[in-house]
């Protein structure tokens, strides 16, 4: 229970009422009547559940998320409309079938994506393969500076450089200062959005972009910015986080007060907020607890490390009117972005998103727009500004590094009672880092009745985070469940039973205040027992098996798609999710479901912002829930018209038309789908369908992964020998899809735990900006990556569908730090565990 | 990356007079896979680059049991794994071969650029050291030879003078009973720089139980590759049992001068050193028998 | 600035003819001069694999290429595999498998997984990730991808 002490993330007014127009979503597609209460079912399979009704509430509390700017895990809106009824067709719509029960045509088959073509032939056009007549192109000068003041910057001789047609600098953007946005994922502070594209007067990190040049080529662009004179003056700086929060640190914004859980606190600081959760008696509980075991971790910067850099093309026209092209995770925050931070209206600015080379949250903030929109307004002509590989290391947001303390304390049965956190992330030179979702997730897989987190979020020298999937989950995850692991050793209890005996549940209370709807953590837990990998026994010398759990929100948040009605009986559906890893495929399959057309006969077709309604980011996990939920619900508006023209065909009512099967039926007669399209044409109007959704709170994502290990106790090295990922989906839509996250985030969390870092010398210089040495696992450092998907319906979702892309990279480091003491009888308490940390520890403890 | 001219050079006195004349302003072609990085980078400059792998001399490919091995100067890397023979026959320089960055790197650099790169981790340094091989340098002045062992003065140059190039590398026959391998600890598994790097070649007697010579060379742990001599004599007339080879490791470790950076802390790599000199050696001993 | 340089090469089997200069590499003629975008730009220093072609058969980063070295070679990118209408074998196996995700590193595994595969044709799971080490994936967990040319293997026998 929450006591009257608990603090509110945020001022009282931003949170989120629950709607009370809109019907909860669970009650939507029911028969048209009155819901029953159906009791939960407790099954651990793909079994159809009811839901329980109960979670609409709950949800609307899950609302109470974290300031991150740019982050995955969305904020609600400080707005006061009122919030929009769904169009009365959606509703009355009368689905053949009850939610989450198969058995399904087409969702869980794995038909090949509708890009696929394009992508092995090498005709998909990504941000740098687009080309306009006339291109120009512009590089970034950088800061070699980890912290210094921008006294002069002359720009006259590069001016002068061959093929050199225009150079900006910050001073080229408008004055923002004090001006804050509402950006649709919460506020953002437009000067420090438009200063990290080009900084004012600081820079603040070394990498920190400080002009730009165009020119006719990219060599003569890059030859040109080497020829611009900046004037610095070097200050002391720091990137170390307890060293940034020291009183004497040196300081980043001499204007940065602490946001102490909603109020203004101390300043100047390089710490920008203070975050604080609370349940329960905590000290009490410790007080009782039979057993207490706290520990210190620390994690290193490290970079989503996706293989596309960064690059936008910008046309500024003589008629104002702005367009883009680039790869980004959402083309309507972008088009935001970008138009305050230039100040123009939104409907100046269109953006066209071109395919993404990977994104895990890193390409949501903008960098390149602004800066090639300003280049192309001075030179009249379409410039495309790229990043060089160094620049992504060093000019994009790594994920925070962190300092975490975690305590828990259980009974001697292994009850936990009492939990505590003090974690501080970085921000890197920029407020607003990843400490939110963190405190959220540090116990989020537990219930414990009395808990206590402290969140820090740190300015210090290094390049602004940003979002690296399931944002600040990994690194809560490696302190907890580092824990977690020393208590169950400590009360002699099996790994899995004492998490199950403590594992969150529907009901189950979290620290920051919602409670949880129907979960699947406990399913996962078992499908982790009972699987082939921990069932098989692991011998030899110097090995050892881990395990580890983990939690992501899983957002919902707003999308738009419409669908027209092709006269061959196929479907083209419009709509505005950026495809980074298959959504095309899994949004045109649930349409496909609900039409009973097969998946090939969805063109799924992704546009521009003038061109669809507005849709959130690609990311947070939600496409293919929450786009997927507007794709259904454009399916029962294509049902409905064309139940209505088939009746107008048959001359009977409306009501008298049912749909089933891909047919539409009346007493007498019956019509496929396909037949149906074809005599459209000859029945009026065209059939195109539209659907929005903004749905509501989180689909909860568990994940549980076990990893074999054997360490070279004579070099440190690590060799993983088998690994199996095991998650919650929901139902998995496209199953291949849906394992291939799996993975992918597991191999990200394997590189995580052992080898990539950002390593930082004396000076702030990040030293290996480069896939050479910021290293990234390759095919020959993990095994096949096992996986077993569990599916526990989200019952907010017509076919149960949980988001999967990002709980899978929470538990590895855990996983493998667990895996590691079990073969070296040592702990680790800091990321990544790197052979020469693993050897040394080795051979200290001989 | 500044602009450059590039000149393709069809004979060894072309490159040559090239490169005199241009001085410090020409570099070298081979691979590229080390100097366009460079030249990207701001590290090296050129005004001129000579491409020399349209010499026949420099891409050519020579061995034979008494006369050992030429190896052209530009000859790319698969070259040499793809050879049964010369595999065979210089095990260690296979090994690094192998390991220098991936396939795609290893179907363009060539040893001769490796060495001539002068990294101090380069892969290739040790196994040419261990393996005795001598660079056959052309110049203005004519041909001279210098060990390989002489051939990085510092981290990133070499022995070259202006106006040289180098043509190839010769090694010398591999004796019977004789055995070589190369190896190096990375953080992957793969496409990393080495952290330390080891070749052994070693010389066993009839039978089979007694070394009679061997040369353990370094990589990483000194501002040049290092010939860790007195470790390579200690091993003269020794037993062939782990025990040596242990002792050989820690020999070895007195030579290595490393420092830290984000490849990894000096004592690791020092440790490194006596793991890998006993590990390398044992494999070398077991391909002489 | 130096006059551009004019090459005469065989380009997917094409006879093919550009002017570049002499600090483009390959990759950057490919994209930018003959506008193949098929080969992308991961690093620009041969980390990631993302460039490769084959140069007379052989995989190379073309990043680390200069299109002046191409005279007289033969030069395959991904946009030369296909046959026709007819995917290559590994492309489909690359589709069938969902061996890609978001895309961009699947051109440069395709062309180093045809040139693995002409050369062993029945490697081991140790070999394809031996040889394809060079390239980079972020998005698969490199999974789906050992397995497709697994079955790429089968598919071309």
């Amino acid at each position: 229970m929450a006591t009257k002490k608990k603090v509110r993330l945020k001022p009282k007014a931003m949170v989120k009422k629950p709607k009370k127009i809109e019907k909860p979503l669970a009650k939507q597609w029911a028969d048209g009547k009155k819901p029953k209460k159906a009791a939960a079912q407790k099954t651990k399979t793909a079994k159809p559940k009811t839901s329980s009704g109960k979670h609409s509430k709950t949800n609307g509390k899950a609302n109470g998320k974290a300031k991150t700017n740019g982050a995955k895990s969305g904020l609600k809106k400080t707005s006061s409309a009122k919030p929009v009824a769904p169009p009365k067709h959606a509703e009355t719509a009368n689905p053949t079938f009850p939610p989450h029960v198969g058995p399904y045509k087409v969702i869980g088959t794995r038909p090949i994506r509708h890009d696929g073509v394009d992508k092995v032939t090498g005709r998909a056009i990504y941000g740098n393969d687009f080309t306009l007549a006339g291109l120009v192109h512009a590089k970034i000068l950088r800061s070699p500076h980890a912290h210094a003041r921008i006294k002069s910057i002359d720009t006259s001789a590069a001016e002068k450089m061959p093929g050199v047609v225009a150079v900006v600098t910050g001073r080229d953007f408008p004055n923002l200062k004090d001006k804050i946005a509402d950006l649709g994922e919460g506020s953002v502070n437009l000067a420090h959005l438009s200063a990290n594209c080009l900084a004012h007067d600081k820079a603040l990190y070394r990498g920190h972009a400080v002009a730009a040049v165009a020119a006719k080529s990219v060599h003569e662009a890059t030859e040109a910015i080497r020829a611009i004179k900046v004037e610095y003056e070097p200050l002391p700086h720091t990137t170390w986080i307890l060293d940034a929060m020291k009183d004497d640190a040196p300081l980043l914004h001499e204007d940065l007060h602490t946001d102490e859980m909603g109020k203004p606190g101390h300043g100047p600081t390089n710490i920008s907020k203070h975050i604080h959760f609370e349940r329960g008696d905590v000290d009490k509980a410790f007080a009782k607890a039979d057993v207490v075991i706290e520990r210190q971790f620390k994690t290193a910067s490290v970079h989503q490390g996706y293989i596309e850099p960064h690059v936008a093309t910008a046309l500024w026209n003589q008629d104002g009117h702005l367009a883009i092209w680039t790869s980004t995770q959402g083309s309507f925050t972008c088009r935001a972005q970008t138009a305050e931070l230039l100040q123009i209206p939104v409907s100046q600015v269109t953006v066209t998103p071109l395919e993404i080379g990977g994104g895990f949250g890193g390409k949501i903030a903008v960098y390149c727009e602004p800066v090639a929109a300003l280049l192309s307004r001075k030179c009249g002509k379409p410039v495309k500004l790229s990043m060089n590989r160094d620049e992504v290391f060093e000019g994009t947001g790594p994920t925070p590094g962190s300092f975490m303390r975690v305590k828990l304390g259980a009974t001697k049965d292994g009850k936990l009672v009492a939990g505590e956190a003090w974690l501080a992330y970085d921000a890197g030179a920029y407020p607003g880092g990843m400490i939110g979702p963190g405190c959220m997730c540090v116990f989020s897989c537990y219930d414990i009745p009395n808990a206590r987190v402290d969140g820090y979020d740190v300015v210090l020298n290094k390049p602004k985070t940003q979002a690296y999937r399931a944002p600040g989950s990994t690194h809560a995850a490696y302190a907890c469940e580092g824990v977690i692991e020393e208590l169950a050793e400590k009360l002699q209890l099996d790994p899995i039973e004492f998490r199950l005996k403590n594992a969150a549940k529907e009901g189950t209370v979290r620290v920051d205040g919602p409670k949880y709807p129907r979960i699947g953590l406990v399913e996962v837990l078992r499908a982790a027992r009972d699987s082939d990998h921990w069932q098989s026994p692991l011998t030899g010398p110097n090995r050892g098996r881990g395990i580890a759990c983990g939690f992501w929100f899983n957002i919902g948040l707003k999308s738009s798609v419409a669908a027209n009605v092709n006269g061959d009986g196929t479907v083209t559906l419009i709509e505005g999710s950026t495809d980074i890893g298959g959504t095309r495929t899994s949004i045109a399959m649930q349409l496909a479901e609900t039409l009973g057309i097969a998946a090939e006969d969805v063109h799924p077709r992704v546009v521009d912002t003038d061109s669809v309604g507005y849709t959130d980011v690609t990311g947070g996990s939600r496409v293919t829930f929450a786009t997927g939920l507007a794709a259904y619900r454009v399916g029962l508006d294509l049902r409905e018209q064309m139940a209505a023209r088939a009746a107008e065909l048959w001359d009977c009512q409306p009501s008298e038309v049912t749909f089933k099967d891909g047919s539409f039926r009346n007493k007498t007669n019956s019509i496929s789908f396909k037949e149906l399209a074809v005599k459209l044409q000859f029945t009026g109007e065209p059939v195109v369908g539209r659907a929005s959704v903004d749905p509501q709170g989180s689909t909860n994502g568990f994940a549980a992964h076990i990893a074999d290990v054997e360490v070279d106790p004579e070099t440190g090295k690590v060799t993983i020998l088998r690994y199996t990922a095991i998650q919650d989906a929901g139902k998995a839509i496209h199953p291949s899809y849906v394992e291939g996250q799996m993975q992918g985030g597991a191999v990200q969390g394997i590189g995580w735990a052992f080898n990539e870092e950002y390593f930082f010398d004396d000076a702030g210089r990040m030293r290996n900006a480069s896939f050479l040495d910021y290293r990234m696992p390759t095919a020959l450092d993990v095994p096949m990556i096992d996986t077993i998907i569990v599916e526990v319906p989200n019952p907010d979702h017509p076919y149960g569908v949980r988001g999967v892309g990002e709980p899978p990279i929470v538990p590895p480091p855990a996983a493998l730090a667990s895996a590691v003491y079990k073969a070296t009888g040592l702990r680790f308490y800091e990321l990544p565990m790197s052979p020469p940390k693993v050897c040394q520890a080795i051979l200290s403890a001989k | 990356m500044k602009d450059f001219e590039y000149a393709a050079a069809t004979t060894l006195d072309e490159a040559v007079s090239l490169l005199a004349a241009a001085g410090t302003r020409a570099k070298v072609l081979a691979g590229g896979t080390d100097i366009l990085v460079q030249l990207r980078e701001h590290l090296r400059d050129a005004d001129l680059v000579v491409d020399i792998k349209k010499i026949p001399d420099l891409m050519a490919m020579r061995y034979d049991a008494n006369q050992g091995l030429s190896l052209g100067a530009s000859v790319p890397c698969y070259r040499i794994y793809e050879d049964d023979i010369i595999s065979r026959a210089y095990p260690a320089l296979t090994d690094s071969a192998r390991i220098i960055g991936g396939w795609q790197i290893q179907s363009r650099a060539s040893i001769g650029g490796n060495l001539c790169n002068a990294s101090p981790a380069a892969d290739s340094i040790p196994s040419l050291i261990a393996l005795d091989a001598q660079c056959r340098v052309v110049g203005p002045q004519g041909t001279r030879k210098i060990p390989v062992a002489e051939f990085c003065t510092a981290p990133g140059k070499n022995a070259l003078q202006q106006g040289e190039i180098l043509v190839a590398l010769e090694i010398p026959p591999p004796s019977a009973r004789s055995g070589s391998r190369y190896e190096r600890f990375i953080p992957r598994n793969e496409m990393d720089i080495a952290v330390v790097g080891v070749a052994v070649s070693v010389r066993l007697n009839e039978a089979g139980d007694t070394i009679e010579s061997a040369r353990i060379a370094l990589a990483a742990v000194a501002p040049t590759p290092v010939f860790a001599r007195e470790a390579s004599d200690f091993l003269s007339g020794k037993p062939a049992t782990p025990e040596t080879f242990e002792q050989a490791g820690i020999e070895a470790r007195k030579v290595a001068k490393p420092i830290s950076d984000m490849r990894g802390p000096a004592d690791y790599r020092v440790h490194l050193v006596g793991v890998l000199v006993k590990r390398v050696l044992a494999e070398a001993v077991q391909r002489a028998k | 600035m130096s006059k551009k340089l004019h090459v005469t090469t065989t380009l997917n089997g094409q006879p093919t003819e550009f002017l570049c200069e002499a600090r483009q590499s390959l990759l950057e003629v490919l994209r930018d001069v003959v506008g193949l975008t098929g080969s992308k730009e991961g690093c620009n220093n041969g980390n990631c694999g993302a460039c490769t072609v084959l140069l007379d058969g052989l995989p190379v980063n073309s990043c680390l290429v200069l299109g002046v070295e191409v005279e007289g070679a033969q030069v395959t990118t991904i946009e030369g595999i296909a046959d026709g209408s007819h995917l290559h074998p590994i492309q489909q196996c690359f589709l069938e498998g969902a061996a890609l995700q978001c895309g961009i590193c699947t051109p440069g595994f395709i062309m180093a997984s045809k040139a693995l595969l002409e050369k062993n044709p029945n490697p081991s799971e140790h070999e394809i990730r031996f040889e394809l080490a060079g390239n980079l994936c972020r998005c698969t967990g490199y999974d789906k991808i050992v397995r497709a040319v697994q079955e790429a293997a089968v598919a071309l026998k």
